[in-house]
């Protein structure tokens, strides 16, 4: 590498940097991605600029042909339909680092690190790593991907001795590489491949639907890692560098939904947690009947009270209900009420999930608050809006150690005056937990469709 | 006020001392950069270095841009593109340059996918009129 190269992968570096700063508001933001943007093409020029790049017009065919493909989806896809889409990214990342160990062991001359059959041990262990953890993110964030699109069943798919064979499957690895550094044969090479294929499966389809923020996030981490270690076998810092940046960013942001949800990453990770099986297991019947509300009472106590807070959920996503929620809450303020939405750090499918669909229906930002910002308002509140969230505010959280969400920081919904909870079903959430809110004094159900009440609630309103 | 520039006076003695410090580190880090073999310590200070530019940097993000973090993040992963474009470089062709080819395919898609997403999502989020 000459040291304009260097010196021009630094710059990338640093703009990579400035895109994540970016990012820490709202105002910045767009600015930041045009650095990011700027950075790679400044990488990808300075590559293709490098004396063993020769073949051009193949490499832009390539390119064209990825980056319409890329541009397509991203153009189209819905913001409901957003985790999944970054899963399956993911999983093109860790696909790619797969295919550039490969062509570095096959070809090791292109990459400066020996020739074949004689690459030196470093460079052999790097590739492996970096080969390893690319497959794991490529099979793992294809299953993601399935569950989050609802292929894969939801449900956590648990069988008896499935810790171990992952365990198993991990050593096997580990022997796999260690025969790889000392014999170098492509069979190798390939059973490496196969043996993370199979355990990048196996670690995600244990896993529920709620969790799958957490998973997203560590297989963000993963992809960065990757390319780490590609950035190792090429000796190039920018790899790394991205690659650091990128995996710090996916731990802390699982580290962040764990949080959210009082577990521990452990926890998360062997999976099983939610689903049927603990709404079987949680066994007592409950057979209190909690007091239902219709939509024209709900308008006409909002309409007559001086603040709202709505807490949405992922059943909001799923209803498509954001469009008909700012509507309201548009009545609403023009009513002289002040409206406010009040967001959990695990609400959604992804992090920040519900920040993007409610600035999608054109919600101010400014609007959207965090737990720590709102939590204390909920006592000053008239009402609060539930709208397909359910565990995140269960006041159970809080008081009942049994419970399978002791411990998990709530939104102090049950503080508000009065309490709508707009729901499909007495059907628990997630955790297979029932939640104490439905039965209190101040709380109204609104029984149907999230996008159906809302639309009833406007109607109301307009009367 | 002669205190205040005493005091002056023994900070910029320290940013010397600082400088010359870092001075040094710099050449040691570029002489253990010389070589392959090297590169491994050289590469592995990067990573960590990186790793904590990446812990502060990280954190500063606002809860609400988390989403388009995923996405920024999953565009810049795929500079692997460096590595795929090396692959995919030599003129006659080889094993080793088809799967330099899809490697730069799938990192494309990711880069165009990654930054267009993260922009639409970007220029969605307005401030109260």
């Amino acid at each position: 590498m000459s040291n304009l190269s260097s010196v021009f992968y630094l710059v990338s570096a640093v703009l990579f940097i400035l895109s994540l700063r970016g990012l820490s508001h709202p105002t910045t933001a767009r600015k930041g991605n045009f650095y990011g943007m700027l950075g790679m093409a400044i990488a990808i020029g300075t590559t293709v600029a490098s004396p063993g790049v020769l073949s051009y017009k193949e490499i832009a065919i390539a390119f064209i042909i990825g980056g319409l493909i890329g541009s397509t989806i991203a153009l189209k896809i819905q913001m409901t339909a957003l985790p999944q889409l970054v899963a399956a990214f993911h999983s093109l990342v860790g696909l790619a680092a797969v295919f550039v160990a490969g062509s570095a062991f096959y070809n090791p001359e292109a990459f400066d690190i020996g020739a074949v059959g004689s690459i030196p041990t470093g460079s052999l262990i790097e590739m492996a790593l970096g080969t390893a953890i690319g497959a794991i993110t490529f099979t793992g964030s294809i299953i993601a991907f399935g569950k989050l699109q609802g292929i894969v069943t939801g449900n956590p798919l648990v069988f008896k001795g499935q810790h171990f064979l992952n365990l198993i499957i991990g050593f096997v690895i580990i022997g796999l590489i260690a025969k790889f550094c000392i014999v170098q044969t492509p069979e190798y090479f390939w059973l490496i491949v196969l043996a993370s294929f199979a355990i990048g499966f196996l670690l995600i389809l244990p896993i529920g639907g709620a969790d799958m923020p957490v998973i997203v996030s560590m297989l963000n981490s993963y992809s960065g890692w990757a390319a780490a270690g590609i950035g190792f076998t090429l000796s190039n810092n920018l790899l790394i560098i991205t690659g650091a940046l990128v995996g710090s960013s996916g731990a802390i942001l699982s580290y962040i939904m764990c949080k959210g949800m009082n577990r521990s990453f452990f926890n998360v990770l062997l999976g099983g947690f939610g689903g049927e099986q603990a709404v079987a297991s949680s066994g007592k019947k409950d057979d209190r009947q909690p007091k239902q509300g219709n939509a024209a009472d709900a308008a006409f106590m909002m309409k007559n009270c001086s603040s709202v807070i709505i807490v949405p959920g992922y059943g909001m996503a799923v209803a498509q209900a954001q469009h008909a929620l700012r509507e309201m809450g548009d009545i609403l303020k023009k009513e002289g009420v002040e409206v406010r939405y009040a967001i959990h750090p695990v609400a959604g499918r992804m992090p920040g999930h519900m920040n993007v669909l409610l600035a999608e229906a054109n919600v101010p930002y400014d609007e959207v608050l965090e737990l720590d910002e709102i939590n204390r308002d909920f006592s000053s509140t008239d009402v609060a809006f539930v709208i397909g969230a359910n565990d995140v505010t269960n006041p159970a959280a809080k008081t009942d150690k049994t419970s399978a969400i002791y411990g998990m920081p709530i939104l102090d919904v049950e503080n508000a005056g009065q309490v709508f909870f707009v729901k499909r079903g007495m059907a628990s959430g997630y955790a297979g937990v029932q939640n104490e809110l439905f039965f209190r004094d101040n709380t109204l159900m609104l029984f149907g469709d999230a996008k159906k009440v809302c639309e009833e609630v406007i109607k109301g309103l307009e009367n | 006020m002669s205190e205040l520039s005493n005091q002056l006076e023994k900070l910029s003695y320290q940013a010397q001392e600082i400088s010359n410090q870092a001075s040094n580190l710099a050449a040691n880090l570029a002489e253990t950069s010389n070589g392959h073999g090297d590169f491994l310590v050289f590469g592995f200070t990067v990573l960590i270095l990186a790793c904590f530019v990446g812990y502060y940097v990280v954190w500063s993000v606002t809860p609400a841009l988390h989403s388009p973090l995923m996405g920024v993040t999953n565009a810049i992963s795929s500079v692997i593109i460096v590595g795929a474009l090396l692959a995919a470089g030599p003129i006659d062709s080889s094993l080793s340059k088809i799967f330099g080819l899809v490697a730069v395919t799938l990192a494309a898609v990711n880069i165009f996918g990654g930054f267009v997403v993260t922009n639409r999502m970007l220029s969605m989020f307005k401030k109260k009129q």
